[in-house]
Protein backbone atom coordinates (compact mmCIF):
# COMPACT_ATOMS: atom_id res chain seq x y z
CA UNK A 1 0.00 0.00 0.00
CA UNK A 2 2.79 2.21 1.12
CA UNK A 3 4.90 1.26 -2.32
CA UNK A 4 1.47 2.61 -4.14
CA UNK A 5 1.62 6.05 -2.53
CA UNK A 6 5.37 6.76 -3.26
CA UNK A 7 5.24 6.17 -6.18
CA UNK A 8 2.58 8.42 -6.93
CA UNK A 9 3.93 10.67 -4.97
CA UNK A 10 7.19 10.14 -6.99
CA UNK A 11 5.67 10.73 -10.17
CA UNK A 12 4.16 13.88 -9.13
CA UNK A 13 7.30 15.04 -8.15
CA UNK A 14 9.23 13.93 -11.65
CA UNK A 15 6.85 15.73 -13.59
CA UNK A 16 6.85 19.15 -11.39
CA UNK A 17 10.79 18.85 -11.74
CA UNK A 18 9.93 18.25 -15.63
CA UNK A 19 7.67 21.35 -15.41
CA UNK A 20 10.31 23.44 -13.81
CA UNK A 21 12.61 23.00 -16.15
CA UNK A 22 10.54 23.82 -18.60
CA UNK A 23 9.70 26.81 -17.27
CA UNK A 24 13.05 27.75 -16.75
CA UNK A 25 13.49 27.55 -20.31
CA UNK A 26 10.78 30.37 -21.02
CA UNK A 27 13.70 32.83 -19.83
CA UNK A 28 16.32 31.58 -21.63
CA UNK A 29 17.20 33.97 -24.60
CA UNK A 30 15.95 33.33 -28.32
CA UNK A 31 18.26 31.52 -30.05
CA UNK A 32 16.06 31.42 -33.24
CA UNK A 33 16.33 34.17 -36.02
CA UNK A 34 13.00 35.00 -37.89
CA UNK A 35 14.32 34.17 -42.09
CA UNK A 36 13.64 35.39 -44.40
CA UNK A 37 13.84 39.05 -42.68
CA UNK A 38 17.68 37.99 -40.59
CA UNK A 39 19.28 35.82 -42.07
CA UNK A 40 22.93 34.02 -41.00
CA UNK A 41 26.32 34.78 -42.42
CA UNK A 42 27.05 31.31 -43.77
CA UNK A 43 30.21 30.28 -42.78
CA UNK A 44 33.75 30.27 -44.88
CA UNK A 45 33.82 27.07 -45.94
CA UNK A 46 30.01 26.70 -46.59
CA UNK A 47 29.14 24.23 -49.87
CA UNK A 48 27.08 26.40 -52.02
CA UNK A 49 26.97 25.30 -56.17
CA UNK A 50 30.19 26.35 -57.96
CA UNK A 51 31.15 29.51 -59.06
CA UNK A 52 33.95 30.43 -61.72
CA UNK A 53 37.15 32.60 -60.35
CA UNK A 54 37.86 35.43 -62.17
CA UNK A 55 42.26 36.18 -62.92
CA UNK A 56 42.89 40.24 -62.25
CA UNK A 57 41.60 41.28 -65.91
CA UNK A 58 38.15 39.61 -64.98
CA UNK A 59 38.39 36.88 -67.22
CA UNK A 60 37.66 33.55 -65.94
CA UNK A 61 40.89 31.29 -64.83
CA UNK A 62 39.17 28.31 -66.72
CA UNK A 63 42.02 27.05 -69.29
CA UNK A 64 39.01 24.53 -70.03
CA UNK A 65 40.47 21.17 -69.46
CA UNK A 66 37.75 19.47 -68.73
CA UNK A 67 38.94 17.73 -65.15
CA UNK A 68 36.18 19.19 -63.10
CA UNK A 69 33.60 17.68 -65.41
CA UNK A 70 35.43 14.28 -65.59
CA UNK A 71 36.09 13.85 -61.93
CA UNK A 72 32.08 14.98 -61.47
CA UNK A 73 30.03 11.67 -60.68
CA UNK A 74 26.90 13.36 -61.72
CA UNK A 75 28.17 14.66 -64.65
CA UNK A 76 26.61 18.12 -63.87
CA UNK A 77 29.34 19.97 -65.79
CA UNK A 78 29.12 20.94 -69.35
CA UNK A 79 31.72 22.96 -70.93
CA UNK A 80 33.05 23.98 -74.41
CA UNK A 81 35.54 25.78 -75.60
CA UNK A 82 36.77 27.40 -78.48
CA UNK A 83 40.49 28.03 -79.74
CA UNK A 84 41.66 31.24 -80.59
CA UNK A 85 44.52 32.83 -81.99
CA UNK A 86 46.66 35.26 -80.56
CA UNK A 87 49.77 37.03 -81.70
CA UNK A 88 53.05 36.92 -79.34
CA UNK A 89 56.77 38.43 -79.50
CA UNK A 90 59.53 35.91 -79.49
CA UNK A 91 62.82 37.03 -80.07
CA UNK A 92 62.26 39.72 -82.35
CA UNK A 93 59.76 37.57 -84.70
CA UNK A 94 55.71 37.89 -84.03
CA UNK A 95 54.46 34.03 -84.17
CA UNK A 96 50.39 33.24 -84.10
CA UNK A 97 49.76 30.70 -81.48
CA UNK A 98 46.48 29.14 -80.20
CA UNK A 99 45.08 28.66 -76.89
CA UNK A 100 41.49 27.13 -75.62
CA UNK A 101 38.95 29.91 -74.30
CA UNK A 102 36.21 28.78 -72.45
CA UNK A 103 33.11 29.21 -74.33
CA UNK A 104 30.64 27.86 -72.09
CA UNK A 105 30.39 26.63 -68.65
CA UNK A 106 26.73 24.78 -67.35
CA UNK A 107 25.83 23.84 -64.02
CA UNK A 108 23.01 21.32 -63.75
CA UNK A 109 22.42 21.98 -59.78
CA UNK A 110 19.67 19.65 -59.73
CA UNK A 111 21.72 16.48 -60.33
CA UNK A 112 25.00 18.52 -57.95
CA UNK A 113 25.50 16.64 -54.45
CA UNK A 114 27.86 18.92 -53.55
CA UNK A 115 30.64 16.24 -52.69
CA UNK A 116 33.89 19.01 -54.02
CA UNK A 117 35.07 16.68 -56.68
CA UNK A 118 35.54 19.39 -58.85
CA UNK A 119 36.83 21.93 -56.86
CA UNK A 120 39.18 19.35 -56.03
CA UNK A 121 40.71 18.36 -59.27
CA UNK A 122 41.19 21.95 -60.57
CA UNK A 123 44.78 22.31 -60.79
CA UNK A 124 44.40 26.03 -61.31
CA UNK A 125 41.81 27.65 -59.04
CA UNK A 126 39.14 27.91 -61.27
CA UNK A 127 35.75 26.98 -59.18
CA UNK A 128 35.33 27.05 -55.24
CA UNK A 129 31.53 27.28 -53.92
CA UNK A 130 29.62 29.94 -53.33
CA UNK A 131 27.64 31.10 -50.40
CA UNK A 132 24.46 31.02 -52.11
CA UNK A 133 21.43 29.09 -50.52
CA UNK A 134 18.40 31.14 -51.19
CA UNK A 135 17.45 28.96 -54.08
CA UNK A 136 13.88 27.74 -54.23
CA UNK A 137 12.16 27.35 -56.97
CA UNK A 138 9.43 25.04 -58.61
CA UNK A 139 11.21 24.83 -62.20
CA UNK A 140 13.86 22.48 -62.76
CA UNK A 141 15.37 25.04 -65.44
CA UNK A 142 16.15 27.88 -62.64
CA UNK A 143 18.84 25.68 -61.26
CA UNK A 144 20.72 25.22 -64.59
CA UNK A 145 23.15 27.94 -64.23
CA UNK A 146 25.71 29.25 -66.91
CA UNK A 147 28.51 30.19 -64.69
CA UNK A 148 30.02 32.10 -67.26
CA UNK A 149 27.25 34.26 -67.50
CA UNK A 150 26.75 34.64 -63.88
CA UNK A 151 30.83 35.84 -64.08
CA UNK A 152 30.02 38.27 -66.32
CA UNK A 153 27.12 39.69 -64.30
CA UNK A 154 29.28 40.11 -61.57
CA UNK A 155 31.64 42.41 -63.20
CA UNK A 156 29.46 44.41 -65.19
CA UNK B 1 -23.76 7.02 -46.42
CA UNK B 2 -21.50 4.41 -45.52
CA UNK B 3 -22.49 1.77 -42.81
CA UNK B 4 -20.37 1.51 -39.71
CA UNK B 5 -18.05 -1.64 -40.11
CA UNK B 6 -18.73 -3.61 -37.27
CA UNK B 7 -16.44 -6.30 -36.39
CA UNK B 8 -17.08 -9.33 -35.20
CA UNK B 9 -14.94 -11.00 -31.79
CA UNK B 10 -11.92 -13.02 -33.12
CA UNK B 11 -12.01 -11.28 -36.83
CA UNK B 12 -9.34 -9.34 -37.75
CA UNK B 13 -8.45 -6.09 -39.60
CA UNK B 14 -5.31 -4.84 -41.54
CA UNK B 15 -3.50 -1.65 -40.46
CA UNK B 16 -1.51 0.08 -42.84
CA UNK B 17 0.87 2.43 -41.37
CA UNK B 18 2.90 4.68 -43.33
CA UNK B 19 4.51 5.05 -45.99
CA UNK B 20 3.81 8.59 -44.79
CA UNK B 21 3.24 8.06 -41.48
CA UNK B 22 4.89 10.35 -38.85
CA UNK B 23 5.85 7.71 -36.66
CA UNK B 24 7.63 5.71 -39.13
CA UNK B 25 10.57 8.42 -39.82
CA UNK B 26 10.53 7.89 -43.36
CA UNK B 27 8.76 5.89 -46.07
CA UNK B 28 8.67 2.63 -44.05
CA UNK B 29 5.45 0.89 -44.31
CA UNK B 30 4.20 -1.53 -42.11
CA UNK B 31 0.74 -3.88 -42.47
CA UNK B 32 -0.28 -4.90 -39.39
CA UNK B 33 -3.15 -7.85 -38.63
CA UNK B 34 -4.87 -6.16 -36.10
CA UNK B 35 -7.12 -7.99 -33.32
CA UNK B 36 -8.45 -4.78 -31.99
CA UNK B 37 -5.42 -3.14 -30.72
CA UNK B 38 -3.45 -5.79 -30.39
CA UNK B 39 -0.70 -7.21 -33.24
CA UNK B 40 -1.29 -10.25 -34.62
CA UNK B 41 1.09 -10.37 -37.36
CA UNK B 42 3.28 -7.67 -38.93
CA UNK B 43 5.21 -7.49 -41.96
CA UNK B 44 7.68 -4.42 -43.16
CA UNK B 45 7.43 -3.28 -46.55
CA UNK B 46 10.59 -1.72 -48.07
CA UNK B 47 11.70 -0.07 -50.91
CA UNK B 48 9.93 3.04 -51.38
CA UNK B 49 13.28 5.06 -51.85
CA UNK B 50 15.52 2.51 -52.87
CA UNK B 51 18.27 3.92 -54.66
CA UNK B 52 20.51 1.33 -55.63
CA UNK B 53 23.76 3.17 -54.13
CA UNK B 54 25.19 -0.70 -54.30
CA UNK B 55 25.04 -0.92 -58.27
CA UNK B 56 26.15 2.89 -58.06
CA UNK B 57 29.10 1.81 -55.98
CA UNK B 58 29.66 -0.66 -58.79
CA UNK B 59 30.02 1.92 -62.23
CA UNK B 60 31.61 4.65 -60.87
CA UNK B 61 35.05 5.56 -60.19
CA UNK B 62 36.15 4.87 -56.36
CA UNK B 63 36.53 8.80 -55.81
CA UNK B 64 32.86 9.24 -57.43
CA UNK B 65 31.27 7.21 -54.74
CA UNK B 66 32.72 9.35 -52.04
CA UNK B 67 29.24 11.38 -51.84
CA UNK B 68 26.74 8.61 -52.07
CA UNK B 69 27.77 7.13 -48.52
CA UNK B 70 26.50 10.28 -46.51
CA UNK B 71 23.09 9.85 -48.65
CA UNK B 72 22.48 6.51 -46.99
CA UNK B 73 22.21 7.54 -42.91
CA UNK B 74 21.31 11.36 -43.35
CA UNK B 75 21.67 11.80 -39.32
CA UNK B 76 24.85 10.31 -38.86
CA UNK B 77 26.72 9.89 -42.02
CA UNK B 78 30.14 11.05 -41.06
CA UNK B 79 30.26 7.69 -39.67
CA UNK B 80 29.02 5.83 -42.66
CA UNK B 81 31.79 7.82 -44.65
CA UNK B 82 34.43 6.67 -42.29
CA UNK B 83 33.70 3.22 -42.80
CA UNK B 84 33.95 3.93 -46.95
CA UNK B 85 36.83 5.56 -46.39
CA UNK B 86 38.56 3.12 -44.08
CA UNK B 87 37.63 0.27 -46.70
CA UNK B 88 39.01 2.16 -49.61
CA UNK B 89 41.89 2.85 -47.65
CA UNK B 90 42.87 -0.64 -46.69
CA UNK B 91 42.43 -2.16 -50.19
CA UNK B 92 45.24 0.48 -51.34
CA UNK B 93 47.14 0.29 -49.11
CA UNK B 94 47.27 4.04 -48.17
CA UNK B 95 48.55 5.73 -45.01
CA UNK B 96 46.46 8.17 -43.51
CA UNK B 97 48.49 10.92 -41.63
CA UNK B 98 48.17 11.05 -37.45
CA UNK B 99 46.40 14.09 -37.75
CA UNK B 100 43.76 13.19 -40.20
CA UNK B 101 43.07 10.38 -38.36
CA UNK B 102 42.41 12.34 -35.01
CA UNK B 103 39.95 14.57 -37.19
CA UNK B 104 37.65 12.06 -38.33
CA UNK B 105 37.25 10.40 -34.85
CA UNK B 106 36.12 13.85 -33.36
CA UNK B 107 34.04 14.82 -36.24
CA UNK B 108 32.75 10.95 -36.25
CA UNK B 109 31.47 11.50 -32.29
CA UNK B 110 30.58 14.99 -33.13
CA UNK B 111 28.03 13.62 -35.22
CA UNK B 112 27.39 10.39 -32.94
CA UNK B 113 25.87 12.84 -30.36
CA UNK B 114 23.85 14.68 -33.20
CA UNK B 115 22.46 11.72 -34.33
CA UNK B 116 21.22 10.73 -30.77
CA UNK B 117 20.40 13.71 -30.16
CA UNK B 118 17.83 13.75 -32.63
CA UNK B 119 17.07 10.20 -31.70
CA UNK B 120 16.21 11.03 -28.22
CA UNK B 121 13.87 13.85 -29.39
CA UNK B 122 12.15 12.32 -32.39
CA UNK B 123 11.73 9.26 -29.87
CA UNK B 124 10.09 10.96 -27.20
CA UNK B 125 7.95 12.91 -29.95
CA UNK B 126 6.80 9.46 -30.75
CA UNK B 127 5.59 9.01 -27.04
CA UNK B 128 3.68 12.51 -26.88
CA UNK B 129 6.21 14.98 -25.77
CA UNK B 130 7.30 17.51 -27.92
CA UNK B 131 8.82 19.91 -25.92
CA UNK B 132 12.23 17.62 -25.29
CA UNK B 133 12.70 17.55 -29.38
CA UNK B 134 13.31 21.43 -29.38
CA UNK B 135 15.82 21.27 -26.69
CA UNK B 136 17.57 18.79 -28.63
CA UNK B 137 17.28 20.29 -31.85
CA UNK B 138 18.64 23.40 -30.31
CA UNK B 139 21.73 21.60 -29.10
CA UNK B 140 22.40 19.50 -32.03
CA UNK B 141 21.87 23.01 -33.91
CA UNK B 142 25.39 23.98 -32.15
CA UNK B 143 27.14 20.72 -32.98
CA UNK B 144 25.79 21.30 -36.65
CA UNK B 145 27.34 24.68 -37.08
CA UNK B 146 30.77 23.43 -35.49
CA UNK B 147 30.63 20.71 -38.50
CA UNK B 148 29.34 23.01 -40.88
CA UNK B 149 32.40 25.16 -40.54
CA UNK B 150 35.08 22.18 -41.43
CA UNK B 151 33.15 20.09 -43.31
CA UNK B 152 30.82 22.79 -45.81
CA UNK B 153 27.78 20.92 -45.47
CA UNK B 154 25.21 20.76 -42.56
CA UNK B 155 23.76 17.20 -43.14
CA UNK B 156 25.14 15.23 -46.07
CA UNK B 157 28.70 15.76 -45.12
CA UNK B 158 31.42 14.63 -47.88
CA UNK B 159 34.98 15.71 -45.97
CA UNK B 160 36.68 12.52 -45.75
CA UNK B 161 39.31 11.54 -49.03
CA UNK B 162 41.03 8.30 -49.26
CA UNK B 163 43.96 9.22 -47.46
CA UNK B 164 42.85 12.07 -45.06
CA UNK B 165 40.52 15.09 -45.36
CA UNK B 166 38.73 17.41 -47.83
CA UNK B 167 40.46 20.14 -45.58
CA UNK B 168 41.45 21.13 -42.45
CA UNK B 169 39.64 22.30 -39.88
CA UNK B 170 39.79 25.74 -38.51
CA UNK B 171 41.31 27.96 -35.80
CA UNK B 172 37.44 28.22 -34.40
CA UNK B 173 36.67 24.57 -34.23
CA UNK B 174 38.94 23.52 -31.32
CA UNK B 175 37.84 26.30 -28.97
CA UNK B 176 34.60 25.81 -29.83
CA UNK B 177 34.28 21.92 -29.81
CA UNK B 178 35.83 22.16 -26.18
CA UNK B 179 32.92 24.99 -25.28
CA UNK B 180 30.69 22.33 -26.56
CA UNK B 181 31.72 19.28 -24.03
CA UNK B 182 30.51 21.22 -21.00
CA UNK B 183 26.97 22.66 -22.75
CA UNK B 184 26.36 18.93 -23.62
CA UNK B 185 27.14 17.27 -20.26
CA UNK B 186 24.63 20.19 -19.01
CA UNK B 187 22.05 19.36 -21.10
CA UNK B 188 22.46 15.71 -20.65
CA UNK B 189 21.86 16.11 -16.60
CA UNK B 190 18.67 18.62 -17.93
CA UNK B 191 17.49 15.68 -19.99
CA UNK B 192 18.15 13.41 -17.29
CA UNK B 193 15.87 15.21 -15.03
CA UNK B 194 13.14 16.62 -17.84
CA UNK B 195 13.01 13.10 -19.72
CA UNK B 196 14.73 9.70 -18.16
CA UNK B 197 12.81 10.74 -14.44
CA UNK B 198 9.49 11.12 -16.20
CA UNK B 199 6.78 9.27 -14.77
CA UNK B 200 5.08 8.61 -17.88
CA UNK B 201 8.09 7.88 -19.95
CA UNK B 202 9.16 5.16 -17.71
CA UNK B 203 5.59 3.55 -17.64
CA UNK B 204 5.30 3.38 -21.00
CA UNK B 205 9.24 2.19 -21.82
CA UNK B 206 9.57 -0.05 -18.92
CA UNK B 207 9.11 -3.62 -19.68
CA UNK B 208 7.96 -3.29 -23.05
CA UNK B 209 9.20 -3.85 -26.02
CA UNK B 210 11.54 -6.70 -24.90
CA UNK B 211 13.47 -7.95 -26.91
CA UNK B 212 15.75 -11.33 -26.12
CA UNK B 213 19.07 -12.17 -26.20
CA UNK B 214 18.60 -14.48 -28.75
CA UNK B 215 16.38 -12.82 -30.85
CA UNK B 216 18.91 -9.78 -31.50
CA UNK B 217 21.21 -13.11 -32.40
CA UNK B 218 18.81 -14.46 -34.80
CA UNK B 219 18.22 -11.26 -36.90
CA UNK B 220 21.63 -9.71 -36.41
CA UNK B 221 21.07 -6.74 -34.51
CA UNK B 222 23.74 -4.54 -33.85
CA UNK B 223 24.42 -1.24 -32.07
CA UNK B 224 22.57 0.42 -29.25
CA UNK B 225 19.39 -2.20 -29.57
CA UNK B 226 21.81 -5.29 -29.30
CA UNK B 227 23.58 -3.51 -26.42
CA UNK B 228 20.36 -2.64 -24.45
CA UNK B 229 19.53 -6.75 -24.55
CA UNK B 230 22.55 -7.26 -23.09
CA UNK B 231 25.26 -8.11 -26.12
CA UNK B 232 28.57 -6.61 -25.17
CA UNK B 233 29.52 -5.77 -28.86
CA UNK B 234 30.97 -2.19 -30.14
CA UNK B 235 33.58 -2.34 -32.88
CA UNK B 236 35.28 0.27 -31.55
CA UNK B 237 36.34 -1.86 -28.69
CA UNK B 238 36.07 -5.71 -30.18
CA UNK B 239 37.61 -4.87 -34.13
CA UNK B 240 39.01 -1.40 -33.34
CA UNK B 241 40.15 0.47 -36.08
CA UNK B 242 41.05 4.15 -37.16
CA UNK B 243 42.52 5.55 -33.61
CA UNK B 244 40.07 4.40 -30.96
CA UNK B 245 42.46 2.13 -29.16
CA UNK B 246 44.34 5.42 -28.38
CA UNK B 247 40.85 6.21 -26.46
CA UNK B 248 39.94 5.69 -22.69
CA UNK B 249 35.85 4.98 -22.99
CA UNK B 250 33.27 2.55 -22.08
CA UNK B 251 30.74 0.68 -23.38
CA UNK B 252 27.31 0.95 -21.96
CA UNK B 253 25.28 -2.30 -21.57
CA UNK B 254 21.95 -3.05 -20.20
CA UNK B 255 20.25 -6.59 -19.95
CA UNK B 256 16.99 -5.21 -19.17
CA UNK B 257 16.34 -6.08 -22.82
CA UNK B 258 13.41 -3.61 -22.97
CA UNK B 259 12.60 -0.03 -24.63
CA UNK B 260 14.01 1.72 -21.59
CA UNK B 261 17.48 0.05 -22.05
CA UNK B 262 17.89 1.08 -25.51
CA UNK B 263 16.67 4.47 -24.31
CA UNK B 264 19.78 4.64 -21.35
CA UNK B 265 22.31 3.08 -23.65
CA UNK B 266 21.60 5.96 -26.37
CA UNK B 267 21.73 8.40 -23.35
CA UNK B 268 25.05 7.11 -21.60
CA UNK B 269 26.40 6.94 -24.99
CA UNK B 270 26.71 10.59 -25.74
CA UNK B 271 28.45 10.93 -22.38
CA UNK B 272 31.07 8.39 -24.04
CA UNK B 273 31.61 10.29 -26.69
CA UNK B 274 32.20 13.66 -25.16
CA UNK B 275 34.83 11.57 -23.42
CA UNK B 276 36.37 10.42 -26.58
CA UNK B 277 35.80 14.22 -28.06
CA UNK B 278 37.82 15.22 -25.00
CA UNK B 279 41.01 13.24 -25.24
CA UNK B 280 41.06 13.45 -28.83
CA UNK B 281 41.18 17.48 -28.58
CA UNK B 282 44.14 16.61 -26.03
CA UNK B 283 46.11 14.63 -27.91
CA UNK B 284 45.34 16.11 -31.38
CA UNK B 285 48.99 16.06 -33.18
CA UNK B 286 50.33 18.76 -36.07
CA UNK B 287 50.63 17.69 -39.22
CA UNK B 288 49.42 16.86 -42.69
CA UNK B 289 46.08 16.19 -43.27
CA UNK B 290 46.91 14.68 -46.37
CA UNK B 291 49.85 11.42 -47.42
CA UNK B 292 52.53 12.93 -49.05
CA UNK B 293 52.52 9.85 -51.57
CA UNK B 294 49.03 9.07 -52.79
CA UNK B 295 48.26 7.36 -55.95
CA UNK B 296 46.61 9.59 -58.27
CA UNK B 297 44.27 7.16 -59.72
CA UNK B 298 42.60 4.57 -56.88
CA UNK B 299 43.09 1.18 -58.31
CA UNK B 300 43.08 -1.13 -55.01
CA UNK B 301 44.95 -4.34 -56.38
CA UNK B 302 42.28 -7.58 -56.65
CA UNK B 303 41.11 -8.64 -53.64
CA UNK B 304 38.56 -8.72 -51.57
CA UNK B 305 38.07 -6.10 -48.69
CA UNK B 306 35.70 -5.70 -45.78
CA UNK B 307 35.58 -2.95 -42.85
CA UNK B 308 33.15 -2.40 -40.45
CA UNK B 309 32.98 0.48 -38.50
CA UNK B 310 30.23 1.51 -35.18
CA UNK B 311 28.12 4.17 -36.54
CA UNK B 312 25.24 5.78 -34.64
CA UNK B 313 22.81 3.00 -35.43
CA UNK B 314 25.42 -0.16 -35.16
CA UNK B 315 27.48 -2.17 -37.12
CA UNK B 316 28.04 -0.66 -40.88
CA UNK B 317 30.10 -3.13 -42.79
CA UNK B 318 31.39 -2.07 -46.04
CA UNK B 319 32.98 -5.16 -48.84
CA UNK B 320 34.40 -4.45 -51.74
CA UNK B 321 35.18 -7.00 -54.39
CA UNK B 322 38.22 -5.80 -57.10
CA UNK B 323 39.25 -7.10 -60.16
CA UNK B 324 41.89 -4.46 -60.48
CA UNK B 325 39.73 -1.71 -62.42
CA UNK B 326 38.71 1.88 -61.76
CA UNK B 327 35.53 0.41 -60.40
CA UNK B 328 34.61 -1.95 -58.03
CA UNK B 329 33.58 -5.19 -59.11
CA UNK B 330 31.38 -5.82 -56.11
CA UNK B 331 30.08 -2.74 -53.52
CA UNK B 332 28.29 -4.39 -50.71
CA UNK B 333 26.58 -2.47 -47.76
CA UNK B 334 25.63 -3.91 -44.65
CA UNK B 335 23.73 -1.04 -42.71
CA UNK B 336 22.66 -1.53 -39.43
CA UNK B 337 19.35 -0.38 -39.14
CA UNK B 338 18.15 -3.22 -41.84
CA UNK B 339 18.83 -5.44 -39.41
CA UNK B 340 17.55 -3.80 -36.40
CA UNK B 341 14.39 -3.35 -38.16
CA UNK B 342 13.75 -6.84 -39.13
CA UNK B 343 13.41 -8.16 -35.63
CA UNK B 344 10.35 -5.86 -34.84
CA UNK B 345 8.00 -7.82 -37.03
CA UNK B 346 8.86 -11.24 -34.71
CA UNK B 347 8.97 -8.93 -31.71
CA UNK B 348 5.79 -7.22 -31.88
CA UNK B 349 3.16 -9.97 -32.18
CA UNK B 350 0.81 -9.48 -29.55
CA UNK B 351 1.63 -6.54 -28.58
CA UNK B 352 -0.50 -3.24 -28.27
CA UNK B 353 -0.19 -0.89 -30.85
CA UNK B 354 1.05 1.94 -28.75
CA UNK B 355 3.59 0.29 -27.26
CA UNK B 356 4.50 -1.14 -30.72
CA UNK B 357 5.01 1.92 -31.81
CA UNK B 358 7.70 2.61 -28.58
CA UNK B 359 9.71 -0.14 -29.75
CA UNK B 360 9.68 1.09 -33.11
CA UNK B 361 11.10 4.73 -31.89
CA UNK B 362 13.19 2.73 -29.92
CA UNK B 363 15.17 0.89 -33.13
CA UNK B 364 15.82 4.05 -33.99
CA UNK B 365 15.26 3.75 -37.79
CA UNK B 366 16.49 5.50 -40.44
CA UNK B 367 14.74 4.51 -43.83
CA UNK B 368 17.09 5.13 -46.45
CA UNK B 369 19.64 3.52 -44.75
CA UNK B 370 17.60 0.63 -44.78
CA UNK B 371 16.04 1.37 -48.45
CA UNK B 372 20.14 2.28 -49.79
S1 LIG C 1 30.31 19.45 -56.35
FE1 LIG C 1 30.45 17.31 -57.06
S2 LIG C 1 28.47 16.89 -57.99
FE2 LIG C 1 28.62 19.12 -57.80
S3 LIG C 1 29.43 19.80 -59.75
FE3 LIG C 1 31.19 19.50 -58.40
S4 LIG C 1 31.87 17.39 -58.80
FE4 LIG C 1 29.80 17.60 -59.65
S1 LIG D 1 39.27 21.77 -63.96
FE1 LIG D 1 39.41 23.97 -63.61
S2 LIG D 1 40.54 24.74 -65.36
FE2 LIG D 1 39.87 22.68 -65.90
S3 LIG D 1 37.93 22.99 -66.97
FE3 LIG D 1 37.41 22.67 -64.81
S4 LIG D 1 37.33 24.72 -63.94
FE4 LIG D 1 38.37 24.91 -65.90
Amino acid sequence: MSAYFSEIFRGLQSLAIGMGITFKEFFKPVVTVSYPMETIKMSARYRGHIELIENEEGEPKCVACGMCQRGCPSGCITLESTSVEYQVEEKGETKTKKKKVLSKYDLDFTTCSLCGQCVESCNFGAIDFSKEYNLASSRKEDFHFDLLKRLKERNS
Amino acid sequence: MSAPIHIQPGETFTLNVGPQHPATHGVLRVKLEMDGEYIVHSETVLGYIHRMHELMGENRTYPQVLPNLSRMDYLGALGYTHGHVLAIERAAGIEVPERAEYIRAITVELNRIASHLFWFGAFVMDLGGFTPLMYAIEDREYILDILERVTGSRLTYCYYRFGGLYNDIDDEFVPATKALIPRMRESLKKYDALVTGNIILQKRLKDIGPLSKELCRKYGATGPVARGSGIDFDVRKNEPYSVYPEFDFDVPVYHECDSFARYKVRMDEMEQSLRIIEQGLEKLPDGPIMPEKKPKLIKPPAGDYYQAVETARGSFGIRIVSDGGKNAYRFKLRSPTYSNMHLFDEACEGMLIMDALALMGSLDLVIPEIDR
